[in-house]
């Protein structure tokens, strides 16, 4: 039987449609923005970067508990677990307000401000 | 209460859309209850691991773990759904014949059942981790599991599981004869909008930047912050702003699967229906 086939054949396809994706490097620096969590709080709980340019956050979980940072405008989502901090990679961005927090714990916000 | 109900309803939901499709999908296959039964038991289990081993999983590939893990396990979740549609587009028609003939008796499809086994297990890890690593935070702020927690969980369970049947129930009140054009379509769409995830989680990593330009904005219409924006994120991978990237391969799996579909599928064989 020919069952095997298109098994193979599909895996191979999406595989590579996969794989190629993968791998290309980024020219552009980005810009680093350091934050941490602490009693539940972002510190800062404002931050600013420039417009168009990549941004990296690097958050400290000082809590003891796990926190994870997520922002729906930013699309990023990650768990720190306590006493662990986390590097999260965000696009180029335009103007404006984006807000992020704690997914586990929603009291916890703080905003990104691209002027 | 409420938070833990809010949270545990939230990813029961997102697995619990999956979980109706693929219901529906084996729906009057030997045997489908055990898999998707053992699917959602290797998931609970695999979501505690995770959410166990989450320090260890986030230090990983210098930092990198969560995500190239999280890639990972979507990657072959479109695998198996891909796997699946290409497998029914070549054995669907004989899968109905023997439906028909076996009146309301089951039939043999363990092959592609294996498969949907694995999507479910993948979904219920995925979000069933967040839920374990939530929960667990809650009862160490509060010193122990409390009864408010419990109470919430259980109801957002309940619920979160209302929305799984009714997803399986709506379904399932489609026309044999179209059904299996409709759960195509799903799992196709389903297994694109994973794809688009995946880059997501690659581009958060930082490990995939190209073409990682916003190329609309439609968050003004349907957010993806809003209920409805979430379901159509799982169902279909809808984003409120997606990057080309995230686009290019949503396409690139569509138009891989339909046309694996298309190559494999059996030439229609003219024979007399008994209605």
């Amino acid at each position: 039987m020919t069952t095997n086939a298109p098994a193979k054949l599909s895996s191979i396809l999406l595989a590579s449609i996969f794989v190629l994706s993968v791998g290309v490097a980024r020219a552009d620096e980005p810009v680093m923005l350091s934050l941490t969590i602490k009693d539940h709080q972002f510190e800062p709980a404002e931050v600013h970067a420039p417009a168009g340019k990549p941004i990296a956050f690097t958050v400290k979980n000082l809590g003891s508990i796990a926190a994870e940072f997520e922002s729906d405008t930013l699309h990023v989502e990650k768990v720190i677990p306590p006493g662990g901090e986390a590097t999260v990679y965000v696009r180029p961005l335009a103007p404006g307000r984006y807000n992020f927090f704690d997914d586990f714990h929603h009291a916890t916000k703080g905003s990104l401000v691209v002027p | 209460m409420l938070p833990s109900l809010v949270i545990v309803f939230r990813e029961v939901f997102e697995a619990g859309l999956i979980v109706g499709i693929v219901m529906a999908v084996t729906s009057g296959v030997a045997g489908r209850g055990r898999w998707i039964a053992g699917g959602v038991a290797a998931g609970i289990l695999g979501a505690c691991a995770v959410a166990v081993f989450t320090g260890g999983l986030s230090q990983l590939c210098g930092g990198a773990g969560q995500e190239l893990f999280n890639a990972c396990i979507l990657g072959f979740a479109v695998l198996m759904l891909g796997w699946h549609n290409v497998w029914m587009a070549r054995h669907g028609r004989e899968l109905a014949a023997e439906m028909r003939a076996a009146g309301e008796a089951v039939v043999d499809g363990s092959k592609s059942l294996a498969a949907l086994a694995v999507v479910v297990t993948i979904a219920v890890l995925r979000e069933g981790s967040e839920v374990a690593l939530f929960l667990y935070g809650v009862a160490a702020a509060e010193g122990g599991a409390s009864v408010g927690m419990l109470i919430g969980g259980v109801i957002g369970l309940i619920l979160g599981s209302l929305v799984c049947l009714l997803t399986y129930l709506g379904l399932v009140t489609i026309p044999t004869r179209y059904l299996f054009g409709v759960t195509s379509t799903l799992i196709a769409l389903l297994a694109a909008g994973m794809a688009a995830q995946a880059i997501a989680f690659l581009q958060q990593a930082d490990i995939l930047t190209a073409f990682d330009q916003t190329v609309w904005d439609t968050s003004w219409i349907l957010s993806d912050e809003s209920w409805l924006g979430r379901a159509l994120h799982t169902l279909i991978g809808y984003v409120d702003q997606p990057t080309a990237m995230q686009l290019i391969v949503y396409a690139a799996t569509l138009a891989a699967i339909i046309g694996l579909m298309k190559l494999f599928a059996v030439p229609p064989v003219q024979r007399p229906r008994t209605a």
